[in-house]
């Protein structure tokens, strides 16, 4: 049961991420209930970065329209706008041109016509390097300074634009707006700032509200999520009838992802909780006040940049003999050797790297494994990336062979050292990506950072 | 003695951006996470221990009583879904964290 919308709240509601599936009869309970926004996320950095390598989008084709047309329906009929940042995932003009394309299907569908804006925040490489040359790049999580060279290897540089830039498009009336890369945060926040709510519990309850119904208990099973904000608190209301918000749930959420709780760093300020005050409104809903903004010195927004890693072959296969669990350390060492004084005249050591993921042993925390003791059977991915397909298949071959044959201290089952499951054993896995730019950029115009089209 | 997984009732790690995992301990009450707390097992060293890292690179371990937490973060050895990463969203990197003491009897 949803409160009906109050003329003094503004009210959100968010979808977590676009193509995960939600509830329909929770979107129908909530616009019926009043909404002044419809907000999704259709992005994050956390799939990795072949989908900002590559432009493909990480959610697939089928999944995205059902939520997207759900969404577009709840938007013509209440009247409210919809919102969707991070446009197929990484958020550069090739997934927003695959969202924009989905848009026009749902339109068509339906048989109805929008007003409909698109912000696109992919950057050109000049744009990067004037802002390096012009010392306008910091480096903070990575620890490397960013180099000339790493943004003309980036295949694909957007930046997570804040809420200023939604505005231009918002000053207009539309009915939609499909954005490019965006901070989660500014989906569902451009709107309420822009009318004149405060900047701190604003961009606070964005933070709670953009994974949608992770922020209430019990987790699992996505759905959607209500923010309700007035001028000196707002409320975060599961639209599930089984969830709730408890102050746990919601306060937890706050720094879902972050690592610092109580100042959570955005564009162009910080928003401080130190004094946030939460409190259980009612059995459902966790009324939040207290929570201010901070404005930096320098507005910045986050660069995301993936480069080509090289080409990956893998193989796996599995082992149950303990003497040879027991040496796959040293093993490893007789295949890397075999791969060395065996591979073709053409291949150098630095063209390639064999990364050996042992499950049942460390294949999951690698260097951060406490537990020392292998279980009794050694799941062992020899994951070969290389600067070119051709050898990264070369390569992986010489692991298969020399891993399933290598000699060790004891062995007596002289056949063969893994089980392989599938013939071919080897699979080509295609391009690997990694992130190489991940720094941020002080701008002078926020408002103006986005480039605002309208669909016709 | 107790475990962390017997007294918390969230335990998780997560990608904050592509370099940084954190992980986050949640407690249902006040008492459970002060006692937690008070008895100081759980700590910036035993977790460097733990996770076979530096000072260096834990980042952050603090008490946040507003939320009733622990949250820490260490700084990625590869970058998320890069080549040689294990966990690309630095989802199941909570694990030893379940079974450590955190209370006396």
């Amino acid at each position: 049961m949803i409160e009906p919308k109050s003329a003094d709240e503004f009210v959100v509601v968010s979808n977590g991420m676009l193509g995960y599936g939600f509830r329909e009869e929770s979107l129908h309970d909530a616009v019926a209930a009043g909404v002044d926004l419809i907000a999704a996320d259709a992005g994050s950095s956390d799939p990795g970065p072949y989908y900002l390598g590559t432009g493909r989008p990480f959610v697939g084709e089928a999944m995205t329209k059902r939520d997207l047309k759900l969404l577009v329906k709840a938007g013509y009929d209440s009247g409210a706008p919809l919102i969707i940042g991070s446009a197929g995932g990484a958020g550069g003009d090739m997934q927003v041109d695959f969202l924009v394309r989905l848009l026009r299907e749902v339109m068509a569908e339906l048989n109805i016509t929008r007003k409909v804006a698109v912000v696109r925040t992919e950057l050109d490489k000049a744009t990067v390097q004037d802002a390096l040359a012009d010392q306008r790049i910091q480096t903070f999580e990575t620890n490397h300074p960013l180099s000339p060279d790493d943004i003309n290897q980036a295949e694909h540089i957007v930046a997570q634009m804040g809420c200023e830039a939604y505005w231009p498009a918002l000053r207009e009336n539309p009915d939609i707006i499909i954005g490019g890369r965006a901070w989660d945060v500014a989906n569902i926040a451009a709107l309420p700032l822009l009318k004149g709510y405060p900047r701190g519990l604003t961009l606070h309850m964005g933070k709670i509200v953009e994974c949608g119904s992770l922020a209430a208990r019990p987790t699992g099973g996505g759905d959607l999520i209500l923010g309700r904000l007035r001028d000196d608190h707002f409320l975060i209301e599961p639209t599930h009838p089984d969830k709730a918000c408890t102050i746990q749930s919601v306060s937890a959420h706050t720094f879902y992802e972050k690592t610092d709780p109580l100042m959570l760093a955005g564009p162009g300020g910080i928003v401080d909780l130190t004094n946030t005050v939460f409190e259980q409104y009612d059995p459902r809903r966790v009324k939040v006040t207290g929570s201010t903004f901070h404005h930096a010195d320098k507005y910045t927004v986050k660069l995301e940049g993936a480069r080509l890693a090289g080409y990956r072959q893998i193989t796996v296969g599995g082992a149950r003999d303990a003497r040879f669990i027991a040496q796959i350390d040293e093993i490893q060492k007789s295949v890397m050797h075999k791969i060395r004084e065996s591979q073709p005249d053409f291949v150098s050591d630095d063209q390639y790297s064999v990364t050996f993921h042992r499950y049942g042993l460390d294949g999951v925390m690698g260097a951060w494994e406490p537990v020392k003791q292998p279980a009794h059977e050694l799941g062992v991915l020899i994951d070969v990336v290389a600067e070119t397909p051709e050898i990264a298949e070369a390569i992986c071959g010489l692991a298969r062979a020399a891993i399933l044959h290598v000699a060790y201290t004891g062995r007596q089952a002289t056949a063969g050292n893994i089980a392989f499951p599938f013939s071919p054993a080897e699979i080509n896995a295609g391009p690997v990506y990694e992130f190489n730019i991940y720094h941020l950029m002080e701008i002078d115009d926020a408002e103006g950072f986005g480039r605002t089209e309208w669909l016709s | 003695m107790k475990t962390l997984s017997e007294i918390a009732d969230v335990i998780r790690s997560k990608n904050a951006g592509p370099f940084v995992v954190t992980f986050d301990i949640l407690f249902n009450t006040k008492e459970e996470f002060e006692a937690v707390r008070a008895a100081g097992l759980i700590n910036r060293a035993k977790v460097c221990e733990l996770y076979n890292v530096s000072d260096n690179e834990l980042l952050g371990f603090e008490f946040y009583p507003f939320a009733n937490a622990i949250k820490f973060s260490i700084q990625r050895p590869v970058s998320a879904g890069g080549p040689g990463d294990t966990d690309a969203y630095g989802a199941q990197q909570h694990a030893p964290l379940l079974d450590l003491a955190a209370l006396p009897d």
